[in-house]
């Protein structure tokens, strides 16, 4: 095949949602990728590296190759004999998928999450407590004059973030930096405090404290401390007056706010904040969500099922109880006696208690590359990347749906997540009938 | 697919005059004709009412902001969990059920098409996603234009037939059925934290009024022959007065050329149709608009009716949003979509005791009962605006009896209890004004030819309610009427039995009906490069990635309209 250049394919790694990537190749191989950030490009750069090609079923202790047919049948008698099992990953690939995984855990009666049990868990509970007050990107881009980034470092997480929509974008209502302030907020100058008009470093855990004053000044009210978290009360009441004084502001936060001492009371503050700032200007606030399908997983788990992670099946019905219901927490506890992981490495990123439950229980996972959760499985079967190899429903941070197209041909052999979860389902089917 | 024979039922048909009588439905390959053979399946419909499945007209079922809701308010969920059976799936209820459940639920009271009424274009991929996985009804949604800056742009420059190109493109792009207008102009002020209140006020920035907007995207929609007339929910949403700009949206429209169907569809009244000057004195503007209506039939009406119990207000209108939010302090969402609309959700409860509650459901109930002509008022709640789809029966109870009402009236506020015109109405309606408002009228409104009735090529889409009309009288037996209206005997979906006895016993795939106008090339093209030289400009997507392509949709159902454009 000759060489094709595909067009405004859409970026499959943060959630930013970059959809004007120039891909150059000739059907099953990549030759260059532009217009993506650094990310991005070594992501279509190292498309070949580290990839699974073969299904795998562990026997007598190792990881062998075998058909698709009985690493299916394998993976779905560990499913269907399992009395607690957990589903757990989703944010990498598609909401196709993510479907048929919720319906196989109603099938098997088992506990389904995705990453937002480890990322912003909390910001939805937060926002299960007061709301949110929120927009999509591109009125960020359009109007906001001031911006805030607290707890989050776009400039290595989201490298496109403020070059598309917050400062250095140019909106019908801003046109440039100048007509813009940007506000950092966190425990270290990172590389995007540099960029600030004023930097505010809050002490580690401290941000439930800053946020609360700054919810007392905007209400016109004293505080009466000399400084708050570390930073001084001056400072608090300055920057009160910019959120006050601002036409349109915007707030995103990250993990520093949700993974840190407070947990959902922070991000609790920071939504309330914006809301009350609502009172005297207008103001949004956006999660920095990270996989590029993790604001998906959340809102396909919760149109079927009501809620947006944590859902337990197991009952017939869903149940949602954060803490109880999660995958981390069942895990840890050691009640799951068997694992579904789709594009995820819980065995890397989970915690030390819950890895060492889930390397005493059979694993199954369904991935592109070798992972340790892979390593630790008892069937592996590899699938498609998406956005690269295979197209499917991706959701931004801000909830605008896209649609990841296939670029080039996978691997011979390799299955996308959707056709290896119908695969299972259809098994996990002809299980139960046979019972 | 068997063939089947509805035996002996009551039919009431007001599509084709069928008011009550003894007659057989034969039914095959989905569709109603006019023999079967001996093999068909026979349903013994004696003794029963036997009427076209329910058309819902405007009902929140699907998209990003039903969505938010329902993330935003787990409480909602745990106390109406439904289990999976043989043939379901599992879900939960209650103000906003996830999809399983709504189709379900749906279906269980004899409701087989449903149309989501305000899908913000950007995200309707998402609606898509969800209409897709409503399982057994037909659905569709009506894309939101009316804050949408290329709309305001061409109002502005005065060129309507661009203007009607541009919304056949959307609606192609969007797989969308309808146009809808919310808050006209308010939505982008909002993005300033202001509003639009009236319908002569000036759009922050874009130097156009709502009532320019309304009456250029009427126009279009009579250009381009859209099956549907324009659905408008007016400026000044929920406050004090508002029935003076309901009155002026529906009049500004009055010197456009109907065609098949009014030009404008009024919706949720009862939020949009108050008099007064502040909340304590809120009254019913009912009787002022009915007269309105009554007089005048380039427009329809829906009351989108109250109901006293927990509620989640949702709508695209996010200053009116705020503005509820800043009485209720309960929770809040708002999500503003760039260069086009924006969305609120908000959590509330309405109670008898509450004097603008007790005014609401009276303002429901008086358009209802005011408005004379069946075919131009439809029965809604604005699900889940003044309640739950589910408490349509409930609705349907106070429609048909005056003793039902009353036992409602001595329970609400003294003062709007006097303050009200309800408890002096007599009317009544019969089973066949009930099977009008609730499924002819709306198909007929939605222009769905075959949907709506029960004569010769319609949709095989029929429900068996267990009321005998010889020996009922719904006036006094409200009861009754009300438990068969929540739990059908037989519902019918394309000639295939999906309830029975009020319980799912099949779970069928519904399409999805969306509108594809025929514009002529030469208009298509210019607009299309406009559109290509601004859309980076306006928009974080690119033009590439935005239209919806119809394999995305699993049941594809398009309508394509010839046009003057």
């Amino acid at each position: 095949m000759s060489r094709i250049v595909s067009e405004n394919v859409v970026c499959t790694f943060c959630a930013s949602g970059c959809d004007d990537l120039e891909i150059a190749h000739d059907g099953h191989k990549i030759e260059s990728a532009r217009k993506g950030c650094a990310i991005s490009l070594s992501r279509f750069a190292s498309v070949e590296e580290n990839r699974l090609l073969k299904p795998l079923v562990r026997t007598r202790g190792i990881l062998r190759p075998t058909t698709f047919a009985k690493a299916v049948d394998k993976a779905a008698k560990i499913l269907n004999s399992a009395r607690y099992p957990v589903l757990y990953g989703w944010s990498q690939t598609s909401c196709e998928a993510i479907s048929k995984g919720v319906e196989l855990a109603e099938l098997v009666g088992g506990l389904i999450d995705n990453t937002t049990t480890s990322c912003h868990g909390p910001t939805i509970l937060g926002m299960q407590d007061v709301g949110e007050s929120t927009c999509t990107l591109g009125e960020v881009r359009h109007s906001a004059d001031l911006v805030i980034y607290w707890g989050c470092n776009p400039i290595h997480s989201h490298p496109h973030h403020t070059t598309r929509f917050t400062v250095f974008s140019k909106g019908r209502f801003r046109k440039a930096r100048k007509d813009r302030k940007l506000v950092v907020v966190d425990v270290r100058r990172t590389d995007t405090a540099k960029l600030a008009d004023r930097f505010v470093q809050v002490q580690p855990n401290g941000d439930y404290e800053l946020l609360t004053a700054l919810r007392t000044a905007i209400k016109g009210e004293e505080i009466e401390q000399d400084s708050i978290a570390g930073v001084p009360t001056e400072t608090v009441e300055e920057i009160a007056d910019m959120m006050i004084d601002c036409e349109f502001g915007a707030l995103f936060f990250g993990l520093g706010l949700t993974m840190t001492a407070g947990k959902h009371r922070n991000t609790e503050a920071a939504l309330a904040l914006v809301r009350d700032l609502n009172y005297v200007t207008k103001f949004v606030i956006i999660p920095m969500r990270g996989w590029f399908n993790v604001t998906g997983a959340n809102e396909v788990t919760t149109w079927q099922t009501g809620y947006p992670y944590a859902v337990d099946l197991t009952q017939g019905y869903p149940r949602f109880n954060p803490g109880d219901t999660s995958a981390i927490d069942a895990v840890a506890r050691g009640e799951v006696d068997a694992a579904l992981v789709v594009a995820s490495d819980p065995v890397s990123h989970f915690p030390r208690a819950a890895v060492k439950h889930l390397l005493e229980i059979p694993i199954v996972t369904l991935e592109p590359k070798r992972t340790p959760t892979s390593e630790a499985s008892e069937v592996v079967i590899p699938s498609t990347i998406l956005g690269i190899e295979a197209a499917g429903t991706i959701y931004r941070i801000d909830g605008v749906p896209l649609e990841a197209r296939k670029v080039i041909d996978p691997p011979v052999g390799v299955r996308s997540d959707v056709e290896i979860l119908d695969a299972l389902i259809d098994r996990v089917k002809s299980l139960r009938g046979r019972r | 697919m068997p063939e089947l024979l509805i035996r002996n039922g009551h039919v009431f048909d007001p599509l084709n005059g069928i008011e009550g009588e003894k007659a057989d439905i034969f039914v095959r390959n989905g569709k109603i004709v006019e023999k079967v053979s001996r093999k068909a399946r026979v349903l013994n419909a004696s003794g029963m009412t036997v009427m076209p499945g329910g058309v819902d007209i405007h009902s929140h079922i699907a998209g990003s902001k039903a969505n938010c809701a329902r993330m935003m308010r787990p409480e909602d969920h745990s106390k109406d969990p439904e289990s999976k059976t043989k043939c379901t799936r599992c879900g939960v209820g209650h103000t906003i059920p996830s999809v399983f459940t709504t189709g379900y639920r749906y279906a269980r009271m004899g409701y087989t098409t449903v149309f989501e009424p305000a899908t913000p274009p950007i995200k309707t991929r998402h609606t898509h996603e969800e209409l897709n996985d409503i399982p057994i009804i037909d659905k569709g949604c009506f894309p939101l234009f009316g804050n949408n800056w290329f709309v305001m742009e061409y109002v502005k420059q005065g060129r309507i037939e661009e203007l009607a190109a541009y919304v056949a493109w959307m609606l192609e792009a969007t797989k969308g059925y309808a146009i809808k207008i919310v808050n006209p102009g308010g939505i982008e002020a909002w993005r300033w934290g202001r509003n639009v209140r009236r319908l002569d006020d000036l759009v922050p920035n874009f130097d156009v009024t709502p009532r320019e907007i309304v009456r250029a995207l009427c126009q279009v929609n009579s250009l381009l022959n859209l099956p549907h007339a324009v659905h408008v929910h007016p400026n000044g949403l929920a406050e004090p007065g508002n029935y003076q700009t309901t009155i002026d949206t529906m009049e500004c429209a009055r010197d456009i050329p109907m065609k098949e169907h009014p030009v404008m569809h009024v919706t949720h009244v009862q939020f949009t149709g108050r008099k007064g000057w502040s909340w304590p004195d809120v009254r019913s503007g009912a009787p002022e608009i009915a007269d309105y209506v009554n007089t005048h039939d380039h427009v329809s009406i829906d009351p989108g009716q109250l109901i006293f119990t927990n509620v989640t207000w949702m709508t695209a209108d996010g200053p009116a949003m705020f503005a509820l939010f800043k009485l209720t302090k309960t929770k809040w969402f708002n999500a503003d979509v760039e260069s086009e609309t924006g969305a609120g959700v908000v959590a509330a409860t309405y109670k008898k005791s509450n004097y603008v509650n007790a005014i609401q459901w009276g303002i429901g109930l008086e358009l209802a009962l005011l408005v004379k002509d069946p075919w131009r008022i439809f029965l809604t709640t604005d699900h889940p605006n003044g309640g739950p789809f589910t408490a349509y029966p409930r609705v349907i109870s106070w429609l048909v009896s005056k003793e039902a009402r009353q036992k409602v009236i001595d329970k609400i506020n003294k003062t709007a209890k006097r303050r009200l015109d309800l408890g002096g109405i007599d009317r009544e309606y019969s089973l066949h004004e009930i099977a009008t408002v609730t499924r002819s009228a709306t198909a007929k409104s939605l222009g769905l030819r075959s949907k709506g009735h029960l004569g010769v090529g319609a949709d095989a889409d029929i429900a068996i309610y267990n009321i005998e009309p010889t020996k009922v009288d719904p006036a006094k037996d409200y009861k009754s009427v009300r438990k068969a209206f929540a739990r059908a005997t037989f519902t019918i979906k394309d000639g295939r039995i999906v309830v029975k006895k009020g319980e799912v016993v099949q779970d069928v795939q519904g399409r999805t009906f969306w509108t594809r106008p025929r514009v002529s090339e030469g208009t298509m093209n210019l607009v299309t490069k406009e559109l290509e030289s601004k859309f980076d400009d306006y928009y974080t997507v690119r033009m590439a990635n935005y239209p919806i392509e119809e394999r995305y949709l699993v049941a594809s159902e398009p309508m394509t309209t010839s046009t003057e454009v």
